[in-house]
C-alpha cells in the first residue's frame, strides 16, 4: 500500500503565475463601453481617451475606404450616414435571423439575407457582423489600455449581462479573439458591480444576497445574486430590454413639445436630457427651446416618470419572487448605470428595498471597475490568500465505466477554470472502439446521474485487452463550458466534445441530487460493490469462453466440459439476478475452482508448446 | 464506528498542523480513481462542513463527508517507514483489495 502525505485543502486548484501582469477589465455595454485597470496602488481607475472621457459610446461607422470610426466621431456622424454606423451591436451578438425579427423591425439597418446563422448587416465598407462590430470597439478600448500602461495587456475581464445565453457569451469571446485579446474570463454584470463594492471580500461567512438595479440608456436589468464563501451565484434576473435612460428623456420632450407648442423633436430630445442631467443636482431648471422658455421643477418631473420608475420596481419583485426571496432577505442593493443617478430613482429604490442603495462608486464606471478588479486577481497580481473564487462546478462531472458505474473525474465544488485527465484502457481483446459517456451527478451509478453527452473513440489499434492507453481530458473553461477529449496515446486517435453542463438544470434540482447522493450513500455503495463483482464476474466468464473456444475440444473430455459449463451457468444466473455482492463474490470463487484443473493443464500445455523443437541450447541463447 | 489513529499517526499529524500554524484538523476522504476503483485523499483541513462527521482521537480532529464516512468508517491510520519511504497508512476494514500501485482499493 502506498503511503501518503498530508495535502493542502484544494491543492489541486489551478496555480496562477506570479509576476506583476497587465490586465484590464472591459464593459462591453450597449450603449457605452469603458476599460479599467488596477494601479500599482490596488486602486481601480477607468482610463480616459485623450480627451479625457472614460466613456466611449459603442457606436462604430463604416467608411467606404474600408476604415474605421469607432466611439464619439462615429456616434455623431450617426444621422448623416445611418446606414453604415452601427449601434447596439450587443443586441445583436450570438442571435440569429430567427432570434431578432421581432427586434429588427426597430433597428434601421440593412440585413443580408443568407443561410448563415449569423446575422450580416451591409455597409460601404462591406459586410459587417455584430462580432465584428464589437470587435471593433474592443480594439479601440485595448489601444487605449495598452497607451496608458504602457506594454501589451497580458489578458482582459469582459463583462457581459447575466441573462447571455451560452451562444451570446460564445459570440462575445469571438470579439475578444478578433481583437487580440485574450480573455481571461467573462464576468457576469451584476457580479462586477459587487465585486467594484467589495462586497466578496466582507468577513463574515454567512451568506449575502446582493440586488443589482441596472438602469442604463436603453435596458433595465434587475439581477438577485448570492454571496457565499466568496462564491456568487446567479439566483435571478429580470429587468426590461425597451426601458432606459431614454424614455425619461423621452418624458421630458413630450412634456416640452407640449408646453412650446413646437414640432422640433430632436431638439427637443437633446434639450430633455440636459434638463434631467441638471435636476439630478437641482430643485428647479430652466427650460428652452427657441424662443419659448419654461421652468420643470423636480416634483413635476418626479411625478411625469412614476410610471416608468414603478416599472422596474415590478420587476425587481418579479426577481425577488423568481429567486423565492422576500426584500427583507436582500442584505445590499448595487446600483449601476448612469440613469441611477437620478434622485427618484435612488429614493424609490430605497424604499423599496427598505435599506440605502449603494451609490458611491460612479454608476457608469462600476462594472468597469469590479471587472479590471477580477482581471488583476487573474492575472495573478495578488497573494493568494485573496485569491477571489467567483464561480465552481456545481455537480461532480464524470465517465461511464464498465458495468454502469461512474468515475468521477472533476469533483463538485472544483473552483473553475480546471482541467483533468484520466487514463483507462480497454476491456476486451482487440477492442477497436470506446464510447465516451460523459456524466454528470454525485451517485455510484449511471441511471442516478444525468447524461450530458456521449461520443465515440474508434480506430483504437487491436491489442490485447487492459495493453491500449486511452487518456480521457476534461476541461472546464472559466466560462464553465466542458470539453472533453479521449486519446489513444500509442496512436494518437483523438475525438471530443462540447457540452455545458449546467444548462438546462436550477438550483433546487442540482441540491436535490446532492442531497440524494448523501442520502444514499450506503445503498450506493452496495450497488458499486455490486456492480463491480458483476464486472468481475463478466472478466471470468468471458476468459472461460475464450479458452474453451480455442482449445476445449483437445484439452477437455465431454464430462469435464459439462462440469464447466453447468458451473457457467450457475455464475452467469447468479451474476444476472442477484443483488447481493457477496453472492456474486463467492459464485466468481466457486467458478474458479472448478475451473482450477482446465487452467492448470492450459498452461501446461503452454510451457509445453513454447519449448517444442527448441533444443536447451536455444534458450541459453535467448537468455545471452 | 469510528476513525482512529495510532501513537505514532496522531504526533505525526500534531507536528504537521503545528508546523503549518493554522487548520482545524485533517481530512479523510474517498474519490473514484485509478484502476482499482477508489482512492484515499489526505489533507489539513481549515473548515467544517455542515455535513461533515467529526471524529476526536488523541485530541486531534478528523473530518470527513457523509459520501466518503460509508468507505472509511472503522479505519485506523498509521504512520510507517518502508525503506526510505515514510508515510500515513490506511488500516480499512471496508477495503478488499488494492491494486499494484496501492494508489487505488476496491470495497
Amino acid at each position: 500500500m502506498a503511503l501518503f502525505q498530508i495535502s493542502e485543502p484544494g491543492e489541486t486548484a489551478p496555480t496562477e503565475p506570479q509576476e506583476k501582469q497587465l490586465a484590464a477589465g472591459i464593459d462591453l455595454g450597449t450603449t457605452n463601453s469603458l476599460v479599467a485597470t488596477v494601479d500599482n496602488e490596488g486602486v481601480a481607475e477607468t482610463l480616459p481617451d485623450e480627451q479625457g472621457e472614460s466613456l466611449l459610446p459603442s457606436v462604430v461607422r463604416y467608411l467606404e475606404n474600408g476604415q474605421t470610426e469607432v466611439g464619439t466621431a462615429a456616434k455623431n456622424s450617426q444621422l448623416n450616414d445611418i446606414d453604415n454606423t452601427i449601434s447596439s451591436a450587443k443586441r445583436l451578438l450570438g442571435r440569429g435571423i430567427g432570434d431578432i425579427k421581432t427586434l429588427a423591425g426597430s433597428l434601421p439597418y440593412k440585413f443580408s439575407d443568407s443561410d448563415s446563422s449569423v446575422l450580416h448587416i451591409q455597409t460601404v465598407g462591406g459586410e459587417v457582423t455584430a462580432i465584428e462590430v464589437s470587435a471593433e470597439i474592443l480594439k479601440t478600448l485595448k489601444n487605449r489600455a495598452e497607451d496608458a500602461l504602457d506594454g501589451p495587456l497580458k489578458g482582459v475581464v469582459i463583462t457581459v449581462p447575466a441573462y447571455f445565453d451560452d451562444a451570446q457569451r460564445q459570440a462575445t469571446k469571438d470579439a475578444a479573439r478578433l481583437a487580440d485579446l485574450n480573455v481571461f474570463r467573462l464576468l457576469n454584470e451584476p457580479t462586477a458591480a459587487a465585486v467594484a463594492y467589495g462586497l466578496d471580500q466582507k468577513d463574515t461567512l454567512e451568506e449575502r444576497i446582493i440586488a443589482v438595479y441596472d438602469l442604463g440608456g436603453g435596458t433595465f436589468d434587475i439581477s438577485i445574486l448570492k454571496l457565499n464563501k466568496g462564491v456568487f451565484e446567479v439566483m435571478a434576473t429580470g429587468g426590461d430590454s425597451a426601458l432606459g435612460g431614454d424614455d425619461f428623456d423621452h418624458a421630458i420632450a413630450t412634456w416640452i413639445l407640449q408646453e412650446s407648442g413646437s414640432d422640433l423633436t430632436h431638439h427637443a430630445m437633446s434639450e430633455a436630457r440636459r434638463v434631467k442631467e441638471a435636476l439630478t443636482n437641482d430643485d428647479q431648471v430652466s427650460v428652452n427651446l427657441e424662443n419659448w422658455q419654461g421652468t420643470l421643477s423636480l416634483a413635476q418631473f418626479n411625478e411625469m416618470v412614476a410610471s416608468l420608475v414603478k416599472k422596474t420596481l415590478l420587476a425587481c419583485r418579479r426577481a425577488l419572487r423568481d429567486a423565492d426571496l422576500s426584500k427583507e432577505q436582500v442584505h445590499d442593493v448595487v446600483m449601476v448605470g448612469g440613469s441611477t443617478r437620478m434622485p427618484i430613482i435612488r429614493e424609490k429604490v430605497g424604499e423599496f428595498f427598505d435599506k440605502p442603495p449603494l451609490v458611491d462608486i460612479d454608476p457608469d464606471k462600476v462594472v468597469a471597475i469590479g471587472a479590471a478588479l477580477q482581471a488583476d486577481v487573474l492575472a495573478g497580481n495578488k497573494p493568494d490568500e485573496e485569491m477571489l473564487l467567483l464561480d465552481v462546478i456545481p455537480l461532480s462531472l464524470g465517465l461511464e465505466t464498465y458495468g454502469g458505474l461512474v468515475e468521477k473525474v472533476i469533483a463538485r465544488n472544483t473552483t473553475i477554470p480546471i482541467t483533468r485527465a484520466q487514463e483507462f484502457t480497454t476491456f476486451k481483446d482487440n477492442q477497436t472502439a470506446m464510447t465516451v459517456h460523459v456524466l454528470q451527478g454525485e451517485r455510484e451509478t449511471v441511471e442516478e446521474n444525468r447524461s450530458l453527452a456521449k461520443f465515440a473513440l474508434k480506430a483504437i489499434p487491436p491489442m490485447v485487452a487492459g495493453a491500449a492507453r486511452i487518456k480521457v481530458t476534461f476541461q472546464v473553461d472559466a466560462d464553465g463550458l466542458l470539453n472533453v477529449e479521449a486519446e489513444e496515446e500509442t496512436t494518437g486517435v483523438k475525438s471530443n466534445v462540447d457540452v455545458k453542463p449546467s444548462y438546462g438544470l436550477r438550483d433546487t434540482e442540482i441540491e436535490g441530487m446532492i442531497r440524494d447522493s448523501m442520502d444514499n450513500a450506503q445503498a450506493d455503495m452496495e450497488a458499486r460493490r455490486l456492480r463491480e463483482q458483476r464486472v468481475e464476474a463478466d472478466r471470468t466468464l468471458e476468459a472461460l469462453d475464450s479458452a474453451m473456444k480455442s482449445d476445449s475440444d483437445k484439452m477437455l473430455n465431454n464430462d469435464e466440459i459439462k462440469l464447466l459449463l453447468e458451473a457457467r451457468t450457475e455464475l452467469k444466473n447468479i451474476k444476472d439476478n442477484s443483488e447481493d455482492s457477496a453472492e456474486v463474490k463467492a459464485a466468481i470463487k466457486h467458478m474458479e475452482k472448478v475451473a482450477e484443473f482446465y487452467v492448470a493443464r492450459r498452461m501446461n500445455d503452454n510451457v509445453k508448446t513454447a519449448m517444442q523443437g527448441q533444443s536447451v541450447s536455444d534458450f541459453a541463447d535467448t537468455d545471452n | 464506528m469510528a476513525i482512529t489513529f495510532t501513537d505514532a499517526a496522531a504526533e505525526r499529524v500534531s507536528a504537521f498542523l503545528a508546523d503549518r500554524g493554522k487548520g482545524v484538523g485533517l481530512r479523510l476522504a474517498t474519490k473514484t480513481y485509478g484502476c482499482s476503483g477508489m482512492a484515499y485523499v489526505v489533507e489539513f483541513a481549515d473548515e467544517v462542513e455542515e455535513t461533515d462527521t467529526v471524529f476526536e482521537d488523541h485530541g486531534l480532529k478528523i473530518i470527513i463527508d457523509p459520501k466518503s464516512l460509508v468507505y472509511l468508517d472503522g479505519t485506523e491510520m498509521d504512520y510507517t517507514k518502508e525503506g526510505l519511504n515514510e508515510g500515513f497508512k490506511f488500516n480499512n476494514p471496508n477495503e478488499s483489495g488494492e491494486c499494484g500501485c496501492g494508489e487505488s482499493f476496491t470495497v
